[in-house]
């Protein structure tokens, strides 16, 4: 009988420890499909965050690196110059991103840092029982702001992509969700677009994924995909905000 | 050429080519020469937009297998102790030259040996330790970064080399000897992407029960071994001293006078000038202790190593403390003074008796 579809080899075939819904498991079996279906895993080098996806370097058979909270873009730095020829990933939740790390991720990215980021914005830490993120909604609830975030105490979501728009040195900047097939394909295609960016040494590149965390969103799966959607990507638009290939470079 | 130059061209010799900084006085000889130096070797040089991110492009290139350094001073070093409770964790191998300044806060830009327990106690959290290495002379700098990154490959840990801003900035004639070629294990563990291979992990994450403590003793095993295998002092007219004065960095040179001085005026006093701080010479303060009257630390801290030097002692033998804080450097004649001020009471002890350890 013909095999139409496996699970890429480069995916360990044991459970995760993630909760039900949870959108970290999605992203990180594309990059291992991707890694898989070019075979890239004797070049390729992931750097996991302080956070939920810290045990990526469980499930993904590809050499991979720990990093202190907030630093995935200074160790790939220091291991892309290292390894200049692989591929050098990053991958980074919204508080390891975007609150203790964002000097590093932008100063990674005003170098031209040739690497790329998949930053997983949940809007919350999930590690943590679900305080506020910097990326936490106007009036999303969370167990830090119970009453709902607000504007005058807790200050304004911060918008990472287009924050980086502004930083020259960036070849591709996209942001994409999960929330149905069509969605996961779109997250897949822009994955592979940030590698071929960095693997055609184009500088810096980053995929934000809005992804679903059911369980501290307080929601359940199908509801969290509607917030994606319905009220996310309000403050989030889906799109490209910076492609080296549309800039004629 | 000042300490600070010495220390960067030597780790040049010594075959890092990956250097990380971040600009703070009194260490800016070191990430000014890497600036130039670097390039010309075909190496990485990096000026990081902070000491947290320095630390931690380090220990990328150290997770990728290659030599690598980063300096600082004060509360530069202060910024990396997270970074560097993840390089001892993880077992990365690297060098990070501390250039001592006065503290505590901002403090100021002079020498200072006050971050002694920062270095030799671990300044970041868990239970780990890091090679402290403590050289007093700009030619001591240059061969003691060779040994730093040989005994940070040999042992998978992070070396500290633990200077202050007097040796940083003096100059003094200094010799690249070829570094000696010693074996180091290959580094299998290396992150390279895993062409035909397991994959490997760098890691310092064992949320498993009881993974962490059988780890934490696999590491604690290590330090054992380093403890026993590669403490270095060096040993100035202890053989029949009344008084050993205990002093590393700067305050040995001074020390070095003053056992000139006392000499001359026909005291018996010593020194011993620990070369490691981690590990800490022990072993021979213990055997001094059997034969010399009392001890005396000289430090540019308001008494740190001398709590070294008491463990080692064990209180069978008085400990005496001279120290100088807030960037000021100890003079032959103040330390002379306090010297001869307790010499009779030292002398008054009378003969001691063999002491069994």
């Amino acid at each position: 009988m013909e095999t139409l579809y496996a699970p890429p080899k480069t995916l360990h075939r044991i459970p995760t420890h993630y909760c039900p819904g949870c959108g970290h498991g999605i992203v990180q079996r594309l990059i291992a499909e991707i890694i898989y279906e070019w075979d890239m895993r004797g070049k390729t080098i992931g750097i996991a965050p302080v956070g939920c996806a810290v045990l990526a370097y469980n499930y993904l058979d590809i050499d991979i690196s720990e990093a202190a909270h907030g630093r995935p873009p200074a160790v790939a730095t220091g291991i892309k110059r290292v390894h200049p020829d692989n591929l050098i990933f990053a991958y980074q939740g919204d508080g390891d991103l975007a609150a203790i790390g964002l000097a590093e991720i932008i100063h990674t990215a005003a170098r031209g840092e040739n690497i790329t980021v998949i930053f997983n914005n949940n809007a919350i830490y999930g590690m943590t029982n679900g305080q506020m993120a910097p990326t936490t909604l106007v009036d999303q609830r969370t167990t830090t702001c119970p009453e709902g975030r607000s504007v005058d105490e807790h200050g304004h979501p911060i918008r990472i992509c287009e924050l980086l728009a502004t930083v020259d040195g960036c070849a591709y900047i996209s942001r994409v969700s999960l929330t149905n097939p069509k969605n996961v394909q779109k997250t897949k295609a822009a994955i592979k677009k940030g590698f071929r960016t960095q693997m055609r040494r184009k500088g810096f590149s980053i995929i934000e994924v809005l992804s679903p965390c059911p369980v501290y969103w307080r929601m359940n799966t199908l509801d969290s995909m509607k917030f994606i959607d319905e009220e996310m990507s309000q403050t989030y638009p889906s799109g490209i905000f910076k492609d080296w290939e549309k800039e004629g470079s | 050429m000042t300490g600070n130059e010495a220390a960067a061209e030597a780790a040049v010799q010594a075959g890092c080519r990956f250097y990380y900084g971040y600009p703070i006085t009194p260490q800016n000889e070191i990430i000014n020469y890497m600036a130039v130096r670097m390039p010309q070797v075909g190496g990485t040089f990096i000026q990081a937009e902070s000491e947290i991110a320095a630390v931690n492009m380090l220990y990328g290139s150290a997770a990728a297998g290659a030599r690598t350094m980063t300096s600082s001073s004060g509360p530069g070093i202060s910024l990396k102790q997270e970074g560097l409770s993840y390089l001892a964790g993880s077992e990365l191998p690297c060098v990070i030259v501390n250039v001592q300044r006065g503290g505590p806060g901002l403090g100021d830009i002079s020498p200072s040996q006050s971050d002694y327990f920062q270095a030799v106690k671990g300044g970041g959290h868990g239970d780990y330790r890091i090679i402290v290495l403590a050289p007093s002379s700009v030619q001591e700098i240059a061969d003691l970064v060779y040994d730093a990154f040989d005994l940070a490959d040999k042992y998978r840990n992070p070396v500290m080399m633990l200077g202050d801003a007097q040796l940083g900035q003096m100059m003094e004639p200094v010799e690249f000897y070829k570094p000696a070629k010693t074996y180091l294990p290959p580094k299998k563990w290396a992150l390279t992407g895993a062409d035909g291979r397991p994959k490997n992990v760098i890691k310092s994450f064992y949320p498993v029960k009881g993974e962490l403590e059988k780890f934490n003793g696999r590491l604690q095993e290590k330090y054992r071994r380093i403890e026993e295998t590669e403490v270095r002092y060096e040993e100035i007219n202890t053989k029949d001293a009344e008084l050993v004065l205990v002093a590393y960095g700067t305050c040995a040179r001074i020390s070095r006078e003053i056992i000139k001085k006392t000499t001359e005026m026909g005291h018996r006093v010593g020194l011993l000038r620990p070369i490691t701080l981690w590990p800490f010479p022990k072993e021979a303060l213990k055997r001094l202790s059997q034969k010399a009257k009392a001890f005396m630390a000289i430090e540019m801290s308001a008494g740190q190593m001398v709590e070294d030097v008491k463990l080692s002692v064990l209180g069978r033998r008085e400990v005496y403390f001279y120290g100088r804080t807030g960037g000021g450097v100890p003079s032959t004649k103040e330390v002379l003074k306090s010297i001869i001020e307790v010499l009779p009471k030292i002398k008054a002890v009378g003969s001691v008796e063999m002491i069994e350890i």
